[in-house]
């Protein structure tokens, strides 16, 4: 078991459903409850990373992280680092691949949460804010947590991108599905089954974790 | 909606501050190693025993020599480059990326090799003719795969190339080819149950990982341009990468090349 590529993996999971989660929660109810000229495009382009080779989104991230191209440069002036071969390179990486894991299910929650209700918690006198917090949060909890799971998982099994702009480096970059991958190309199987053990139980738990959240909530609705 | 919105983006922003501070960056590891994957094995021993001797680390990335050339021009944070093909190495540094030009820490060979058991392994004389039982085979309907390391970006596969173009086998056996992304990956190749062989390193041939379940045949040297193998600091190198880039030189680094079949001048 590579104990630091199971590190880095959680670690790039755990960031990756804090920092999409609430953009995501943002852009899911954004676009259940608006209506404007090209919103079928926006859902396009976040639904792109689920049908784009990972290699095509790897390319272009590889591109437009060095030094020469516009991202790039402006995070080596900000902070001194390129964005290839880093932690934050693959983050930033997966924050893109995960964002159709992440928006679909928050905004299939809102969709489902009734125009009435909400206009009852303004006449009520709650103000956007309250009525988020109090009345469509609580309504679209299942449809977070199925994204946040979703996005967790998708970030530990995240193969191509990772590799293209990662290099696959120790305690770095070098996250448990490259570590397998590196594992039998060392001709080590024993270690490669091991980690793939752990990652088949995991997303296994994980899909579970979605679907009963589903159940649920069609339960709750009836 | 608006306020919402800022919110939102304020929060994300937080913890983009969180996070970068919270990261432990590169330099804070033991120094990276990008080395070609003919040395899996002899590196990780010769690593290994530079850690017990000296109390330091050193995190190894095995790859293609072609990519780590790649990667290093975009500033990927290896502070040590090992080579199967000096030219990389060379191009390197006259791009800047590297402290000096280098030096050769071993010559490698290409063997053929096979599943262990086969009962048909060639002989000296012919080293290629599994390649050409694989081509008869074919003739007749079974298709039996040849493995060697992808020749646009790997020394091995353009010595593997080399070798089959000197025995007029290059064009034949098109079909029949199977492109590992590095020379380790081939090996593995060659040793499944659809492949005939494969061509690879000999010191992937010599890891005891291997030779319980493979057979080899070495290569004759002059089939192929010499895998002339070039070792350097980058500009990033620090202490420790350079120590060991010195220890790889002496004694006990070369003993250790050397059981892995490396030639050295």
């Amino acid at each position: 078991m590579d104990w630091s590529a199971l590190s880095v993996s959680l670690r790039l999971a755990g960031f990756t459903c804090l920092l999409l989660i609430p953009i995501a929660i943002w852009l899911g109810r954004a676009l259940a409850y608006a209506r404007f000229r090209g919103k079928g495009l926006c859902e396009a382009l976040i639904a792109l990373p689920l049908v784009l080779p990972p290699t095509v989104l790897g390319f272009y991230l590889l591109l437009s992280f060095g030094r020469d191209a516009p991202v790039g440069s402006f995070w080596a002036e900000m902070t001194g680092n390129g964005l290839n071969f880093t932690f934050t390179g693959i983050l930033l990486a997966s924050l893109i691949a995960n964002l159709p894991f992440a928006v679909q299910p928050i905004q299939r929650a809102f969709e489902h949460v009734p125009h009435n209700l909400r206009e009852a918690a303004w006449c009520s006198g709650l103000n956007p804010w309250q009525t988020l917090l109090r009345i469509e949060l609580p309504l679209v909890w299942p449809g977070i947590m199925s994204a946040a799971a979703l996005t967790f998982a998708h970030t530990l099994g995240e193969f191509g991108v990772i590799l293209m702009v990662g290099g696959a480096i120790d305690g770095e970059t070098r996250t448990l599905a490259i570590a397998i991958y590196d594992r039998v190309q060392a001709f080590d199987e024993q270690g490669a089954a091991q980690m793939s053990a752990l990652l088949l139980l995991v997303s296994f738990i994980t899909l579970g974790l979605v679907y009963g959240l589903a159940g649920r909530r069609r339960w709750v609705r009836g | 909606m608006l306020s919402l919105a800022t919110a939102n983006v304020a929060r994300g922003l937080l913890l983009v501050c969180l996070l970068l501070t919270g990261t432990p960056a590169a330099a804070g590891g033991p120094p990276i190693v990008a080395a070609a994957s003919d040395l899996q094995f002899a590196l990780t021993e010769a690593a290994e025993q530079f850690q017990q001797e000296t109390g330091h680390a050193l995190r190894l990335n095995f790859g293609s020599s072609g990519n780590f050339r790649r990667q290093i021009a975009q500033g990927a944070p290896f502070e040590l480059y090992l080579s199967a093909d000096e030219r990389y190495v060379q191009a390197l540094y006259k791009e800047g990326h590297t402290q000096d030009e280098g030096v050769i820490y071993a010559i490698g060979r290409l063997v053929w090799l096979q599943r262990a058991g086969r009962g048909d392994l060639p002989s000296a004389d012919a080293p290629l003719a599994g390649v050409e039982a694989a081509l008869e085979a074919q003739a007749s309907g079974t298709t039996e795969r040849i493995a060697l390391a992808n020749p646009e970006h790997a020394p091995y596969g353009v010595a593997a190339q080399q070798a089959l173009e000197h025995a007029k086998l290059w064009q034949p056996t098109e079909p029949l080819r199977v492109l590992g992304e590095n020379v380790s990956q081939a090996a593995q190749f060659a040793l499944s149950d659809d492949a005939r062989g494969g061509l690879v390193a000999y010191s992937l041939a010599l890891a005891p990982a291997l030779s319980e379940r493979s057979e080899y045949i070495l290569i004759p040297e002059g089939w192929h341009s010499s895998l002339r193998q070039r070792m350097v600091l980058t500009n990033q190198a620090g202490e420790v990468a350079s120590n060991f880039y010195h220890w790889l030189q002496q004694d006990e680094g070369q003993s250790i090349l050397r059981r892995y079949g490396f030639s050295v001048e």
